[in-house]
């Protein structure tokens, strides 16, 4: 394991010290482990709170700010925060209109939002959940856990993000959470594996000529191995999935998201094969991302997310937003 | 049973994830994210921390300690299930000083049912309860017909092992692994690994204390 590090099991606490260091509009809870703004809790607005596993970066701490998250709560190197950690942090933004946890669908974040929703009840906050489940990668859902939450999480935290900023309330922001999930779907495509600080060793071999379908934001593998092709061929794969789950049509917005290990152009490459082949299904890019949103350490590879947006939809993503990551219109 | 052969118990799980820890790291990156045994280390290590620290007298202070230590240290998604589970048999032991084998099958009943509670995992969706259900089943037969503490913790950890041993044929439906489908077959399941750990180590307390009984008679 070639990595930037001081020691394997200090690598949270040594980003946090970074974090804290390298944003002043942010505050960093050494000790219970958030990341929140500055400022403190906005008196009657909805406080947003997400999290997951580290070594997802920027996601989530580098989307705290004005017009997105109030507080991010980082776990360990792709595990899940501690419910302490996330009570402390919703606590901490709840400006009395309560808050609003989004909650990538994985067991185990799921499961400790869902304790830490129930410890907040007994000291007087109101809490919602959106979860967001927009991979189309996994088949057979009624057998499983349920889809996973990949990128669309970006998108329901800045457009529910703007939202809240805008005053509205706890009820009408989870519901509009979860009219970005599910109007959101995404597909996964890694060319490497990636190596957990802790464990130091790759979590999966992939050939010179292999790649894996369908993965997640984490070293697990995806559902299928495939061939390396071209990279149009590969967005073909991508798109028909998510096509197929969720036919397309009119504006959409669209992220290219890379994972960590794959640079820019490539990911315009990528973006390139994306726009053809929308345009061939008569669907047209309102908004785009391109660049490293929600990563896994150093996995080679990119996620592509797509979502129908509405007027309504557009006019949020368009809002202000003020972040170390995503930052427009102020 | 009290709480220092509790407290015996739960030092010999910290030492045996410790010294597994990579072997369990190594079945979850065949179906998960790698973590697994990472996880379980920092969190029993945390459990041993606390109960150091706050010596508790009783079993169910004991259980109740680690459950607590496990829900804030571990994360993923052991932490609350292995957590819940503690917590759960901590409940049903209450403030009892000394713990029968009998009341010690009954709290690890109830550790089950609330794994199961917030998991929702049945038997064959390869997760922990394959190898946790059948060990209560076992120790539970073993009580029944008259057995003591020593067998019966012995018969939970070879039944837990005997359904580690089959979670390698069935296909995961819960956590993370079920994202994999078909491609978990072949593997043990990590979750259900850690579990038979924690029962061997239990089961070998239990049979020193029961060398330890015999032996000053």
């Amino acid at each position: 394991m070639k990595k930037l590090i001081n020691s394997p099991d200090e690598v949270l606490a040594d980003a946090l010290v970074g974090v804290a260091a390298a944003h002043p509009s942010l505050t960093v809870n050494a000790s219970d482990r958030y990341i929140a703004r500055a400022g403190g809790p906005t008196p009657g607005k909805v406080g947003l709170v997400s999290g997951g596993g580290s070594g997802h970066e920027p996601l989530h701490g580098g989307f705290v700010g004005h017009g997105m998250l109030d507080a991010a709560c980082p776990g360990e190197v792709f595990t899940s925060p501690v419910p302490d950690q996330i009570l402390a942090a919703t606590r901490a933004v709840d400006g009395g209109a309560g808050v609003l946890h989004i909650v990538k669908n994985y067991t185990g974040d799921v499961l400790n939002f869902q304790m830490a929703a129930d410890l907040a009840a007994d000291y007087g906050v109101r809490v919602e959940g959106v979860v967001v489940n927009d991979d189309v990668a996994v088949e057979n859902s009624t057998w499983t856990a349920g889809r996973r939450g990949t990128g669309a999480t970006v998108f329901v935290e800045k457009i529910v993000g703007a939202a809240a900023e805008l005053g509205a309330d706890l009820g009408t922001l989870a519901a509009l959470g979860r009219e970005v999930n599910d109007r959101s779907r995404s597909f996964g495509v890694a060319l490497t594996s990636c190596t957990v600080p802790a464990s130091g060793k790759p979590g999966f071999e992939l050939g010179e000529d292999e790649v894996e379908l369908g993965v997640g934001i984490h070293g697990e593998p995806g559902r299928a191995r495939g061939r390396l092709t071209s990279a149009r061929e590969i967005v073909g794969v991508a798109l028909d999935a998510i096509h197929a789950d969720m036919p397309l049509s009119g504006g959409v917005l669209v992220m290219v998201n890379g994972l960590g290990g794959t640079p820019l152009i490539e990911l315009y490459v990528v973006y390139a094969a994306v726009a053809e082949w929308l345009a061939g299904h008569g669907v047209w890019i309102t908004r785009n991302l391109v660049g490293n949103y929600v990563t896994s350490l150093e996995m080679a590879g990119c996620t592509i997310t797509v979502c129908r947006l509405t007027p309504q939809l557009t006019h949020l993503w368009d809002a202000p937003v003020v972040t170390p990551a995503l930052r427009w219109g102020r | 049973m009290d709480a220092s052969m509790f407290r015996a118990w739960i030092h010999e799980a910290a030492r045996s994830v410790t010294e597994n820890a990579d072997h369990l790291t190594r079945l979850d990156s065949a179906v998960g994210d790698a973590d697994h045994g990472i996880n379980m280390r920092r969190g029993l290590q945390a459990a041993v921390a606390m109960l150091d620290e706050t010596n508790p007298s009783t079993p169910g202070g004991v259980l109740a300690t680690v459950g607590r230590a496990l829900i804030s240290k571990t994360g993923g998604a052991s932490g609350p299930l292995y957590g819940t589970g503690f917590r759960q048999a901590a409940r049903t032991l209450g403030q009892e000083p000394d713990v029968s084998a009998a009341q010690l099958g009954a709290a690890l009943a109830a550790a089950v049912a609330g794994i199961q509670r917030i998991g929702a995992a049945l038997e064959g969706d390869k997760t922990m309860i394959d190898a946790l259900s059948p060990a209560v089943t076992a120790y539970q037969a073993v009580i029944d017909t008259g057995g003591d503490l020593a067998g019966a913790t012995r018969a939970a950890y070879d039944a837990a092992a005997r359904g580690l041993k089959q979670t390698a044929d069935m296909q995961a439906r819960k956590g993370r692994a079920s994202y994999l489908g078909a491609r978990t077959i072949g593997h043990e399941d990590p979750g259900a690994a850690s579990t038979v750990l924690i029962l061997s180590a239990l089961a070998t307390v239990c049979s020193a204390g029961e060398r330890r009984t015999k032996g000053h008679q």
